[in-house]
């Protein structure tokens, strides 16, 4: 028989070893460390099953992984490019990251990975008139890179694949001086990304603008990246006036609004059955099909927004109405941009709220 | 270093563990659907209903925008939910109603198309509503059963 001091001493730390490996565990659950599978479930969702692109640039371009070292491609897993779509995947263990890489590398030859880290030394100044000249048509005037995300749907848009912020603290953390200089040098074959070299720029200008990137660093991001993460989920007010009353006066302000009117049911209608509905709670759903298609060019995902819901609720007499608060909701798409739409609707929905309780 | 001290340490790192690990749950959960837009729609009612759900309505955006005069591909978004559960939420936490009933949004890329939802576990960060832990945990399991299902060739 072990002695009981013992016993504590050996079998309390096991059992919080055991559970701290469970713990672990359960972030590898079910996938095996299989980096296709793990590459399939989260990543080709946006940047396609083969690489190829889509919400997310396409990855299985051999001039990216040309100059993307694991550490390049660690670090932006890891970081992810904060409000610009690209997540964050702090969830994964290392050796889940360690797979993922190791199965996008295989869409390359083999090659000799950028290891030089030492700063590129260079005028800031010059760099940045070369750059408004050379790259900001694409990259934008301050790096934040081209508009919305990769997925067209049918819609024109100037560039096939999307340029990247370079301002972006992501992609500053993740890339070195000698990786953005042989991206310029090389350009990146299959996207709209030139050779630099070939566009008649010298070794001394490539590093100017190298020195003026990296400088990026330096400024605060034009637009706010967590914006909403303080909000209240949802919009919601009292109404002084009955149901009915209420209705009447939400289409009102709806239709002033300019919003389309959907439809008006009872929140469970579609379940329930006309006879057994509950009439105390009713849906009013409408739509800005304008703002919606300049949503859509901004972020496809946006359709989990939808429809301009607002619910009308019943209770003790008393009548609320309440709305998802969009600025909460997009927080979840890591869309610096689609924060900014959400500003707009948030508006829409308080006015139209307020005009009825009014 | 003493067993006290050294089972401190444990315990702190098991618990940083596992606050690190909830506080960064996917909020959003999408997937690839190799095949064309209306088998995936097919597919996807079919997912939805096997997993003992009823769908309640299908939307579709594209047929909205289009009357509006803009071009797009197809963008619907399914509606679903248990009537019963529905029914209870309704009663009793008619806070969470502008998020429900569940929803996923598909819409074509090409040649194959795109389903996502939000993670039900954010309903949870946002309402903290505990007798419904259980119940949100069910939906994202399912939820993720289900994109899980249509991503498979
Ligand atoms: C015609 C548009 C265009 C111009 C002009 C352009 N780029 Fe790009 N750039 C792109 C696109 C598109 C990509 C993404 C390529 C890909 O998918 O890998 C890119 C990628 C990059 C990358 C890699 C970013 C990353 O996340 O890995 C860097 C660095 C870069 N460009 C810097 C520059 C600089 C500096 C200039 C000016 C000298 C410039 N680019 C000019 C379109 C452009
Ligand atoms: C929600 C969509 C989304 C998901 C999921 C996603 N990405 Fe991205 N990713 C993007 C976008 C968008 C960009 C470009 C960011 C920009 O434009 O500034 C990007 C950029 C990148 C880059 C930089 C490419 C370059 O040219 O420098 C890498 C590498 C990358 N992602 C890898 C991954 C990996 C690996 C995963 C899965 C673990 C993943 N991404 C998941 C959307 C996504």
């Amino acid at each position: 028989m072990i002695p009981k001091k013992v016993q504590q001493r050996f079998f309390i730390p096991a059992i919080i070893v055991g559970l701290a490996l469970s713990a672990l565990s359960t972030s590898t659950s079910g996938a095996a460390l299989n980096g296709a599978a793990l590459y399939e479930h989260y990543c080709a969702a946006c940047h396609g099953n083969q690489g190829k692109g889509g919400v997310g640039v396409p990855l299985a371009l051999p001039d990216f992984l040309a100059v993307a070292n694991d550490d390049f491609l660690r670090k932006t897993i890891r970081l992810g490019r904060p409000g610009r779509v690209m997540p964050a995947f702090q969830q994964l263990s290392e050796t889940e990251v360690d797979a993922i890489v190791a199965y996008i590398r295989g869409w390359a030859p083999a090659h000799t990975a950028i290891v030089e880290t030492s700063p590129i030394k260079g005028k800031s100044e010059r760099g940045e008139k070369l750059y408004a000249s050379f790259c900001a048509a694409c990259h934008g005037d301050r790096g934040e890179g081209s508009h919305g995300t990769g997925v067209t749907f049918s819609r024109p848009r100037d560039l096939p694949v999307l340029a990247p912020a370079l301002n972006n603290p992501g992609f500053l953390a993740a890339a070195s001086d000698v990786m953005i200089k042989t991206t310029l040098i090389r350009g990146r074959q299959g996207t709209p990304m030139l050779s630099f070299l070939k566009r008649g720029l010298n070794e001394q200008d490539i590093d100017d603008i190298v020195v003026y990137v990296r400088g990026f660093a330096q400024k605060p991001l034009p637009l706010p990246v967590k914006a909403g993460a303080d909000e209240p989920p949802t919009i919601e007010r009292m109404s002084p006036y009955g149901m009915q009353q209420t209705l009447d006066k939400l289409k009102n302000a709806i239709g002033g609004a300019n919003l389309r009117l959907i439809r008006t049911e009872s929140f469970d209608q579609a379940f329930a059955g006309k006879e057994k509905e509950n009439k105390h709670h009713v849906v009013v759903d409408s739509c800005d099909f304008n703002f919606l298609n300049q949503a859509l060019k901004i972020d496809p995902r946006v359709g989990l927004f939808l429809p301009c819901r607002f619910i009308l609720s019943e209770h003790n007499g008393k009548v609320s109405i309440s709305a998802v608060n969009p600025k909460r909701l997009s927080e979840i798409f890591n869309n610096s941009e689609l924060n900014q739409l959400c500003d707009q609707m948030y508006k829409v929905y308080v006015d139209i709220i307020e005009e009825t309780v009014f | 270093m003493n067993f006290n001290a050294s089972l401190k340490i444990m315990l702190w790192a098991l618990i940083l563990m596992l606050s690190v690990q909830t506080a960064r749950a996917e909020e959003l959960l999408m997937v690839r659907i190799e095949r064309p837009f209306d088998d995936a729609i097919n597919d996807l009612q079919i997912a939805i209903q096997e997993h003992g759900y009823q769908v309640a309505r299908i939307q579709r955006v594209d047929v909205g925008l289009a009357s509006g005069g803009y071009a797009t591909a197809e963008y619907r978004l399914v509606f679903f939910g248990k009537p019963a559960e529905m029914r209870e939420i309704e009663d009793r936490y008619p806070q969470l109603l502008p998020y429900l009933p569940l929803k996923i949004v598909i819409f074509a890329e090409g040649n194959s198309a795109l389903a996502l939802s939000y993670n039900p576990a954010l309903l949870q960060t946002f309402f903290k509503i505990d007798p419904l832990q259980s119940r949100v945990q069910q939906w994202e399991k399912d939820i993720r059963s289900i994109l899980n299902q249509l991503s498979r060739p």
